[in-house]
């Protein structure tokens, strides 16, 4: 294998850096259950990174543990080449890391709006004070934040549903304005837990071309879980393939297509 | 037709922040926030203090705390009664140790007392959820009043066991005692109100309010998006004892006189707020003023009708009260879980189309 | 044998025999919980409002005697007849019966799929209406209940440990029945639900309510069940207690520290409500004994509450409740 510690160049000729977060010999128990079992990769500044595997692999679990909501019971995680040590979920939100859900989890109560400015809540530093007067540094920030957050708003078009309880929106917009809450923070590592699940052609077309337009202008990292093959294969720059909590396979997606541990896994093995 | 906002550009973000971005609205608050202090207070008596205005104002404030925890932030708490006890016998402490303290400070430093105690009882909202916090909170409750009875320094040893407010003035008018004019109560009371509503409106669009209302909405999410359950839990309960706590305190020493723990503070008053809460709507602040307005109002209201007109006894008028109490809060979750802020709102949106609602 | 000690255990029984009590509410509360996800905090008016009806049908009371009084001027009292205590009991279980269908066809049916925070406060409300409807209905007035339970201090028990001990202990006889109800109660329940048809139904319910809908079962005739054997259990507690301090407001408050016994034993589980019951019953006795008069006595009043939140805190899911591991 040829050395890529000073990154690579990807098929359509995006260069992409170092290495921005590496896990080492990650395992996760739940009691007796192993989700987990000893997966080490990395990813690097710029790319798009797929997890595969088939249902029940531990994709999701593995996301969690980049997104420190799981603490990994074996293995480190190294991020910007530092150690993780345990961390809450919100600590490393403010290192840089925002993700979206399986299953939406926006704030339901909220509209589209204060949706996506909580994504900003870990930029945002106005005392309680000038909050409860909302004079000064409160006030300021609040307009130089809704000035971001319509940008991102305009990026992903949904400028007509703004003061919409996110309540009353479909299940696309939804995904749309998860998506819109997590680029509001800005992150160096974004995280897509299967982005397209239970979208029709089009709104997958809509949002595949979002997470290459954002890669592209924003320069962010991008670490996904998908389920549609079509998808990953014309996305991603590296995909790592996962099955019953193992690696399988790790490389760019023509490579990964032809492993045969990967074609068993997901088409069965003949015994004969 | 008045009613609209075609033509009501925003062009700045600012704009598009305020409160009230409809005009016709903006003209209705401060009409009403002028006829509250320029023209009320003229013709105010006694009457009309005790039994609507000053009660009405005070559970205002204790709505808008509860508010805060329960409709923004999304913790339960029955223990309302125990915090505005808090409120109150701080207050009475502070009063006759520093007989030469402003009246205003009294209250807002008994706010602060409350707070630190909300703050303590809201520890265990980092482990426990729901209703088994809410079940919590009781042990808040029983426990404040308890010690509030049992612990003779609260109440300087007197003899009864009560606390009464001693006689002090604010700008050279009593706002305790006896000789406290209608007025004067009823102004010292909207001071408090107008100044917390807009702190509390303030807090809950900003960054704060974003905060507590995806804990609530839901809470694991809201820590992996980078918000911390502890402080912002705990900035809940602390924001919201301190109202709750103005509240007990201005409960205790302008519209009380005098109080006993029990009596004045005790389960039926977290009941009473909570209801207050309910009706008027969650995670709203006219809500707040919306339900206190209801349940001060209706027991005034069908004991005139009930007691007065149809000369019905008393307590058979007040069980057909707690009926039609229980029964509107059954009403209220099933037909409009948001309460009358949501009646209001729908109302205001029709209002908008109107006359051509196509 | 030194006195405090004997004092002590005669604290712990007369406890024990107060959490059988407890944890008689807490049944009815589990029941409910188990079945439909709903906190019940009407269960203890629904024992007040059962006990105000048995001594109603029993001393022969002219229901909603002071509103007729008031709207028609009349002066009805009671009908002049005396039920017999077992009628009386059948002619309530009747009516809680008839109150079940009542809730779930005005308040259930309509919060079905509700957040179960939302469902509480509507149990909060119903406590409210009840609590009117029942002083509305029976007058309120505190009543006595008598339906012929043994009363009074053992003296059996008395002279026993006197010989024992050389001290004879207090306990009362209507504790030793409650006791002996609870338990042939708790059999009955547990048997129903694990061997019955409908019980089986109910668990499935309690699990999944789409799932159990999509096999079959109806969710309205399992929660109508569900809330009459509650009714029942409350019955059953409304008159324990009834006999024991009278028929009152207070019956309600006292229902309330099932709560505390529920957080400490899980609200799912039947062993946990009576587990729950008994440690609270104990506690709470135990502690007035011994703490309660360096810090002014009535320590009963948030004892148990207290206890719940300091276990909770350290243990969130309870005494048997399970473990529950969070996913996004």
């Amino acid at each position: 294998m040829k050395d890529m510690s000073e990154g690579y160049v990807t098929a359509d000729g995006r260069q992409i850096g170092g290495v921005l977060m590496e896990m080492k010999n990650i395992t996760l128990r739940f009691g007796g259950v192993v989700a987990i079992k000893d997966i080490s990769f990395d990813i690097r500044d710029g790319e798009i990174r797929a997890i595969i595997g088939p249902n029940g692999a531990g994709k999701s679990s593995m996301l969690n543990v980049i997104s420190g909501f799981y603490v990994p019971t074996e293995g480190e995680v190294w991020f910007k080449g530092v150690r993780r040590g345990p961390m809450k979920p919100y600590q490393v939100a403010r290192l840089g890391v925002a993700r979206t859900f399986q299953n939406i989890a926006l704030f339901d109560g909220m509209t589209v709006l204060d949706n996506i400015m909580t994504g900003r809540l870990t930029r945002m530093k106005a005392g309680l004070l000038s909050q409860a007067l909302w004079y000064g540094a409160a006030e300021r920030e609040e307009i130089a934040h809704r000035e971001k957050v319509e940008r991102i708003i305009d990026f992903l078009e949904i400028q007509n549903i703004r003061k919409t309880p996110v309540g009353r929106l479909p299940y696309g917009l939804k995904k749309r304005v998860e998506l819109a809450r997590a680029l509001a923070a800005e992150p160096k590592l974004l995280l897509l837990d299967e982005p397209m699940a239970g979208m029709n052609v089009e709104e997958k077309e809509d949002m595949s071309r979002f997470i290459l337009d954002l890669n592209d202008e924003f320069g962010t990292t991008i670490v996904l879980i998908e389920h549609d093959m079509g998808v990953v294969m014309d996305l991603s720059d590296r995909v790592v393939v996962m099955d019953y909590g193992r690696k399988i396979g790790d490389g760019p997606p023509e490579e990964v297509r032809n492993n045969q541990d990967v074609i068993d896994a997901y088409l069965g093995v003949a015994h004969d | 037709m008045l009613y609209r906002e075609a033509g009501d550009f925003k062009t700045t973000y600012r704009e598009d922040n305020q409160t009230f971005p409809i005009r016709f609205d903006r003209i209705a608050y401060y009409t009403t926030v002028a006829a509250a202090f320029a023209v009320v207070p003229f013709f105010i008596n006694d009457y009309w203090a005790n039994a609507v205005f000053v009660p009405f104002l005070i559970y205002a404030i204790a709505a808008l705390g509860l508010n805060i925890l329960t409709g923004y932030a999304g913790q339960v708490s029955l223990g309302t009664g125990g915090f505005m006890a808090v409120g109150a016998y701080a207050c009475y402490k502070l009063m006759t140790a520093f007989p030469e303290m402003s009246m205003v400070l009294n209250v807002l430093l008994a706010g602060l007392v409350t707070a630190g105690v909300g703050v303590l009882f809201g520890l265990p909202s980092l482990r426990i959820k729901g209703f088994y916090l809410a079940v919590a909170t009781l042990a808040a409750q029983f426990f404040l009043v308890w010690l509030f009875n049992k612990v003779p320094w609260f109440y300087n040893n007197s003899a009864s066991g009560q606390i009464t407010a001693p006689e002090r003035t604010f700008l050279g008018q009593f706002v305790t005692g006896a000789q406290t004019s209608a007025s004067a109560k009823y102004l010292f009371c909207l001071a408090f109100v107008f100044v917390l509503a807009l702190v509390a409106r303030n807090l809950t669009r900003g960054t704060t309010g974003r905060k507590w209302m995806a804990i609530r909405d839901m809470d694991i999410a809201a820590e992996i998006i980078g918000v911390n359950p502890l402080t912002t839990k705990l900035s809940a309960f602390a924001v919201s004892s301190f109202y709750i706590g103005v509240a007990g305190a201005l409960f205790f020493s302008v519209y009380l006189g005098a109080a006993e723990v029990g009596e004045s503070f005790g389960i039926q008053k977290s009941f009473l707020i909570l209801f207050m809460v309910i009706i008027g709507g969650l995670g709203s602040i006219f809500g707040s003023f919306a339900g206190a307005a209801f349940l001060v109002l209706l027991p005034v209201l069908l004991k005139n009708v009930l007691v007065g007109t149809l000369g019905w006894p008393t307590d058979l008028a007040a069980h057909i009260e707690l009926m039609i109490v229980g029964a509107l809060i059954i009403i209220f979750l099933i037909v409009e879980p948001h309460g009358l802020a949501q009646l209001w709102r729908l109302t205001k949106e029709k209002l908008r189309l109107w006359p051509f609602p196509h | 044998m030194p006195d405090q000690l004997v004092y002590a255990m005669e604290v712990t029984l007369n406890g024990l025999m107060a959490g059988v009590m407890y944890s008689l509410v807490a049944l009815g509360f589990v029941l409910i919980f188990k079945a439909s996800g709903i906190f019940n905090y009407a269960q203890g008016v629904l024992a007040l409002f059962a006990a105000l009806t048995l001594v109603g049908l029993q001393q022969g009371q002219v229901p909603f005697a002071h509103l007729i009084n008031a709207v028609f001027g009349t002066d009805l009292h009671h009908f002049g007849w005396h039920l017999p205590a077992v009628v009386a009991i059948a002619l309530t279980a009747g009516v809680m019966v008839l109150m079940a269908i009542a809730v779930e066809k005005l308040v259930l049916k309509h919060l079905v799929n509700q957040a179960p925070i939302i469902l509480f406060m509507a149990t909060i409300g119903l406590a409210y209406f009840l609590e009117g409807f029942g002083d509305v209905m029976w007058g309120a007035d505190i009543k006595k209940l008598d339906v012929g339970l043994p009363q009074g201090i053992s003296e059996t028990i008395e002279s026993v440990t006197a010989d024992w001990f050389g001290y004879g202990f207090f306990i009362d006889n209507l504790d030793i029945v409650a006791t002996v109800v609870a338990v042939a109660l708790v059999t009955a329940l547990t048997v129903f639900s694990q061997y019955s048809k409908q019980g089986r139904a109910l668990r499935a319910v309690a699990d999944d309510h789409q799932a159990a809908l999509s096999v079959g079962i109806s969710l309205r005739f399992i929660w109508v069940l569900v809330w009459s054997i509650a009714g029942f259990v409350a019955l059953v507690a409304g008159i324990m207690w009834g006999t024991k301090s009278g028929v009152q407001f207070s019956l309600s408050l006292i229902a309330l520290k099932a709560l505390p016994v529920l957080m400490l034993g899980g609200f799912t589980s039947i062993p946990g409500a009576i587990v729950g019951g008994l440690i609270i019953g104990v506690g709470e006795k135990l502690f007035e004994f011994s703490i309660g008069p360096m810090i002014g006595g009535a320590t009963e009043n948030w004892f148990a509450y207290m206890l719940a939140l300091l276990f909770l805190v350290f243990r969130p899911q309870g005494l048997f409740g399970e473990r529950i591991i969070e996913r996004v």
